[in-house]
């Protein structure tokens, strides 16, 4: 102990003003690291992105397809995106709750009182969180191609598209993260997150064509973020195409990480 | 930027209101360096409001605070490096392992794998918590997760260290072993910045002692100053023999100059003493005098005699009144001194 002690450094030492960028990468990195930890110590975390995407993309083929497409097999190509994309979200909206749950914890008090940046606590989760991302969408796809899913798009189409909806998934989670942050509980982001995520994921050509909606639907599905990832794999997966659908999706998810990061980042260090 | 002034810790005229409740109501702090200083005061006293403020854990509503010259409101970034927090609630991830948990500290501060791993084994070794090393928090007793919340607030060596309440709710062994640990702290030369409920600790561990009552700070002085304005210390004697109260009173009369309070049914004396010292002539009197006792022991006034004198109330939370070992008693058997 006596060594230890001895060691201290005087107050005179050099303060920097900011941590620099290099450091916030590598702050971001370890909290990645953190949250990778506790997922692999707490498998339930892998339920939503496992479970779901089975269930649902087997459930909502055999149920919808014959009604929708005329038989299984052709509304293949409609399904599999639109879950690809339903299922980003869903894993997304975790990001809030524990998020939430987690700062109600102890240890988010030793990270206020560190000398890192700000964005680290939230930002590394979400880097972590681009493994759940990556299980549902290659299960989904898996499933998929078991049930006959033969993607126009090939090899590259299909992975353009496993790489979006990843990428969409990490974007989304930024609003999430910024509901954990402004909400009190945990409860309280998971009502909100289902109150944004459900007429996100339906009011989408997800799983029915937009012409069947009513034409006031078709407004809000029209300037849907998640039409615009649901379009863009459709084109990717299905034709192998980057149409202008691709362009506006990682447009539309950026546009949702340049607003909803920010937002975060203020409304957790407001309230230190 | 470095910091070049004497004090550690300057604060002036802090204020924190939570919706209309002010629960820090302009506190001043003066904190040299190198000293401990204690922060004494009653649950909900504001005690955790004030040291989260000056740790950049809370907004300083009014007011103004400098950690080694820095302004908090202006520097947080730069008022972190100076300062190791330890809450009043272990601030550890409870899934993660002691180890896992002070390495991922340490990679935070900038060290490398390498060296957060060694700073980690180090601490561990220091704090007595090698063999829990591998071990989940979720499994730690309470002793055992303050004293890794301590270590993981000293992996940055500090000059500046804030503890809060570090032993309420710890047996009293554990709580001797934190108080070991605290004072190695100090000989190392860092500057504490302790809050508690007890007299005993502040008294045991702080060079200077700031009483806060309801976010005002009602007195503020070295332990004996505190004590000696409240009052004096009593020796409680219990006789053998019940009958010679009135003769042990004239006895301690003669030697302290004041008429002792008595419970004669019971066999008991009790003597104010201005000194503690002043205990060992009035049992050496007794002695001469032939009057044998079966327990003797001498009370510093408690937190909440402090209190009294100091606010004209007592410390509403029955908890805070007393310390649970009672160790501010220096108790003195009678075969020691006959
Ligand atoms: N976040 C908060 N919101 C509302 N009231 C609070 C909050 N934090 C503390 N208080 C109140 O402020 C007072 C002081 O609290 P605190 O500083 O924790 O006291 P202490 O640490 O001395 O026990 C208490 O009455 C407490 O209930
Ligand atoms: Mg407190």
């Amino acid at each position: 102990m006596a060594a230890l002690i001895s060691t201290y450094a005087v107050a005179d030492r050099p303060l920097k003003a900011r941590p620099g960028v290099g450091e916030t990468i590598s702050q971001t990195l370890t909290m990645a690291r953190r949250a990778y930890i506790k997922m692999m110590r707490n498998p339930e975390q892998f339920f939503d992105v496992t479970i779901q995407p089975l269930l649902f993309t087997a459930m909502f083929a055999y149920i919808f397809g014959g009604a929708i497409s005329g038989d299984v097999k052709s509304y293949l190509p409609t399904i599999i995106t639109g879950i690809l994309a339903q299922t980003a979200l869903t894993a997304s909206m975790a990001r809030g709750t524990q998020l939430r749950e987690d700062m109600d914890k102890g240890v988010f008090d030793r990270f206020k009182a560190l000398p890192i940046a700000r964005i680290a606590p939230l930002a590394g989760p979400a880097v972590a969180d681009l493994l759940r991302y990556g299980i549902a969408a290659t299960l989904t796809i898996v499933v998929g191609l078991l049930m006959g899913y033969r993607p126009g798009g090939g090899v590259g189409g299909v992975l353009a598209g496993w790489a979006l909806t990843i990428f969409a998934g990490w974007s989304l989670s930024w609003i999430f993260t910024w509901l954990g942050t402004v909400l009190k509980t945990a409860g309280g982001v998971q009502g909100l997150g289902m109150m944004i995520m459900f007429p996100l994921t339906f009011l989408s050509p997800a799983f029915v064509p937009k012409e069947t909606m009513p034409d006031w639907l078709q407004h809000f599905v029209d300037v849907n973020p998640v039409t615009l990832v649901i379009n863009a794999t459709r084109d990717l997966m299905n034709a192998g195409d980057v149409t202008m659908s691709v362009v506006w999706a990682l447009v539309g998810c950026a546009a949702v990480v340049a607003i909803f990061a920010p937002l975060s980042v203020w409304s957790y260090s407001k309230k230190l | 930027m470095t910091t070049t002034t004497e004090l550690a810790v300057s604060a002036s005229g802090l204020v924190k209101t939570f919706g209309d409740f002010t629960a820090v109501d302009g506190i001043d702090l003066e904190i040299r360096r190198g000293e401990v200083f204690g922060v004494l005061g009653p649950n909900g006293a504001g005690k955790t409001t004030t040291l989260k403020m000056l740790a950049t854990l809370l907004p300083i509503d009014a007011g103004k605070a400098e950690i080694f010259g820095v302004d908090v409101k202006a520097h947080p970034h730069q008022v972190r490096q100076l300062v190791g927090v330890t809450g009043q609630y272990a601030s550890v991830d409870e899934n993660l392992t002691a180890t896992e948990n002070l390495v991922l500290f340490g990679r935070l501060l900038g060290m490398s794998g390498k060296a957060a791993r060694a700073a980690s084994e180090e601490l561990l070794e220091s704090f007595g918590l090698q063999e829990a090393a591998k071990r989940q928090i979720s499994k730690f007793s309470g002793g055992m997760r303050r004293r890794l919340d301590l270590a993981a607030s000293l992996l940055s060596r500090p000059p500046l260290i804030f503890l809060d309440e570090p032993t309420t709710g710890l047996d009293p062994r554990t709580r001797g072993q934190m108080w070991d640990t605290i004072r190695t702290l100090v000989a190392g030369g860092s500057t504490v910045l302790l809050t508690t409920q007890y007299l005993d600790e502040a008294d045991q561990l702080a060079d200077r002692i700031a009483v806060i009552d309801r976010g005002v700070k009602v007195a503020e002085g070295t332990s004996e100053q505190l004590k000696t304005s409240v009052g004096n210390s009593t020796l409680h004697l219990r006789l053998s023999d019940k009958t010679q109260v009135a003769t042990a009173a004239a006895v301690v009369e003669k030697v302290t100059g004041d008429r002792p309070v008595l419970t004669p049914e019971a066999g008991g004396v009790n003597v104010p003493l201005a000194d503690a010292d002043r205990a060992a002539d009035v049992l050496i009197g007794l002695r001469h005098a032939g009057i044998s006792i079966t327990t003797a022991n001498v009370q510093q006034p408690t937190l909440d005699e402090v209190f009294l004198a100091l606010t004209g109330h007592g410390t509403d939370s029955p908890e805070s009144a007393v310390s649970p070992d009672n160790s501010v008693n220096s108790d003195i058997h009678t075969e020691e001194v006959a």
